[in-house]
């Protein structure tokens, strides 16, 4: 039995429509247009105690909304979903309390308290036994560098301070479960590396089976071996980060430094991306022309300095795959 | 420690904070009540037929009502709360392993309960002890008759405070369904005062409408407490009372559970 199971998730709203103009604004008092919108539109997916799976998707893909019904917020329209051996809408006190949210967006902590009250008013919400609770605690303090401002009121924190506070009380209660919900929106570099290197750390030591939703790549590429990306509601691909490369396009990049300025190049299946000075970057299609035989051809007519292979950044394979979804 | 006790009291003791807005308050209080007291004072000496309740009877209800003005009148739901449905941050209420009416109702008590110490004990202290020594005896707070009357008084006090707060729940969970919590929160509060007897003691009102107000719920926040307190009302109607509290306690406790539980079904978290 998996950890977390999704079958045909659906989720739709009742959305109010208004044309402009003040003549349809009074037809509105009498006669009210509702047009039913989905936000998701069967998602199934699901997911082995450990895995740590990226969740991403442009913005209304349906992300958020997916983790709201997963933590037992949300009531989706139809569909099963199962977590924990729970159907988590319809047991959301017993399926809360083995789950850990983190939402990049809001707080967890209560504003006015100092960090360390609002991690013992957890304790006693949760019921956390004391020795727990402790040992717990200090682990997370000094995983993620709390010491300096704990008894500061979590107002006054800076967002990396108070990104990192929400990760420990996400914690606090040892959920073997965690939803991520954009964690390392607006954060620094160097808190973006601390929260990536967290996860990292939870996944791997404690086994918490972990869903993350972000829109920053270099997230992804970090900690995800498997992604789930999600458009207008519906799943486009569930897969490792290279079947995800394969799926979209097999297009490789060779960046060569030349030795001198002129360059003259014409070769079937290669086309010049860029030329900046020496620097001239070709994009190939391997299956066409291996890089080997691309480069032999290169070094035989040109003086070259240095070259290399690039894969394409994931961005632009996550834009080329929205951009299909929406077409 | 109990996970809602600790909720009280990190909350109990986040309210304490607002100590001047507490102060200015307490002069406000202070300038109603001379008001009112006054008004009643020149009602009391023209009146020609005997009055259900006596004038120091009376002086001592609106010191009490000035008092615990806001630990006994719902004034509007929870703000905070509201501000959590309108932005969306409710969604953190519910990742509580707790039960939502509980949670939220465990912030309404602390509403309700912190006002008498930042308030009511200094106003208290004020119309009782100071009164008296700078000549304003007949306009100071008398205290009980009798202990069992302050006894009866302490009881039904509790009683208010949980019908306070019960009712305190009802505005806070309708913002899942007006967005705006502004119109509930203007509209009804006027009429608990009326209706409360915080504005004119019940006593004091027609014959005919008493029935009405000793059975709606309002009288069992201010007028059945502070009249068992000045012994208006005898000890011995205090199961009455309590009974009378207790039944409306109850219908605002389901009512509010309804709401909130099909509140939780609808909700739409909208954005991020």
């Amino acid at each position: 039995m998996s950890h977390i199971f999704v079958e045909d998730l659906k989720k739709s709203f009742f959305v109010s429509e208004r044309t402009s103009g003040v003549l349809s604004s009074i037809r509105g008092f009498v006669q009210r247009k509702t047009k039913e919108v989905y936000a998701l539109k069967g998602v199934s997916f699901s997911l082995e105690q450990g895995e740590l799976v990226g969740y991403i998707g442009p913005n209304g893909a349906g992300k958020s909304t997916t983790i709201k019904i997963l933590s037992g917020i949300l009531v989706p329209t139809s569909g099963k979903c199962i977590i924990n051996g729970r159907t988590p809408w319809k047991d959301r006190i017993k399926h809360v309390g083995r789950i850990g949210v983190v939402f990049g967006q809001r707080t967890q902590l209560w504003w006015d308290l100092p960090v360390i009250e609002s991690f013992d008013l957890l304790r006693d919400i949760y019921r956390v036994p004391n020795l727990e609770y402790t040992k717990t605690r200090d682990e997370m303090i000094d995983l993620l560098a709390l010491e300096s401002f704990l008894n500061t009121p979590v107002r006054q924190l800076s967002l990396g301070q108070r990104m990192r506070c929400d990760f420990a009380a996400a914690m606090l209660h040892r959920p073997d479960i965690l939803f991520l919900d954009e964690p390392t929106i607006g954060l620094d570099a160097v808190s973006k590396l601390a929260v990536r290197k967290f996860i990292k750390t939870l996944n791997k030591a404690h086994q918490v089976t972990t869903i993350l939703t972000t829109h920053d790549m270099d997230d992804i590429e970090a900690l995800c071996e498997r992604v789930i990306i999600i458009g207008g509601g519906e799943i486009l691909c569930d897969g490792s980060l290279a079947k995800l490369r394969s799926q979209v396009s097999s297009r490789r990049y060779l960046k060569i430094h030349l030795a001198n300025d002129d360059f003259l190049f014409q070769q079937e299946g290669v086309s010049i991306i860029s030329k900046e000075g020496r620097t001239v970057t070709l994009a190939f299609d391997p299956i066409k022309i291996s890089a080997a035989s691309l480069i032999a051809h290169v070094t035989s007519k040109h003086e070259v300095e240095d070259l290399f292979v690039e894969n394409p950044p994931i961005e632009e394979i996550v834009a080329e795959l929205y951009a299909n979804a929406e077409s | 420690m109990n996970a809602y006790w600790s909720l009280f009291i990190a909350r109990f003791a986040l309210l304490l904070q607002y100590r001047t807005a507490a102060l200015a308050g307490v002069a406000t209080q202070f300038f109603w009540g001379f008001v009112k007291v006054m008004v009643l004072e020149a009602f009391f000496t023209h009146t020609t037929s005997a009055q259900p309740i006596t004038f120091r009877e009376t002086v001592a209800y609106i010191w009490l009502g000035q008092a615990f003005l806001f630990a006994v009148v719902p004034w509007g739901g929870d703000k905070d709360i509201q501000e959590l449905i309108r932005s969306g941050a409710v969604g953190y209420d519910l990742l509580r392993p707790t039960d939502l009416y509980n949670f939220w109702l465990t912030r309404a008590l602390a509403l309700r309960t912190a006002p008498i110490i930042l308030r009511a004990v200094p106003l208290l202290c004020i119309t009782a002890f100071v009164f008296p020594l700078v000549g304003i005896g007949q306009w100071s707070l008398t205290f009980s008759p009798s202990f069992a009357a302050f006894i009866a008084f302490v009881i039904s006090f509790i009683g208010a405070i949980l019908l306070s707060s019960a009712l305190t729940m009802l505005f806070t969970v309708s913002m899942m369904w007006t967005i705006s919590g502004d119109g509930v929160n203007n509209f009804l509060p006027p009429l608990i005062i009326v209706f409360s007897g915080m504005i004119v003691p019940l006593p004091l009102f027609p014959e005919w409408l008493k029935p009405l107000l000793n059975a709606l719920p309002f009288s069992g926040l201010v007028d059945k407490p502070f009249r068992l307190f000045t012994g208006n009302l005898p000890f011995n109607s205090l199961p009455s009372v309590l009974l009378h509290q207790a039944f409306w306690i109850l219908v605002f406790i389901i009512l509010g559970r309804l709401l909130v539980n099909r509140g939780v079904k609808k909700l739409v978290i909208q954005g991020g």
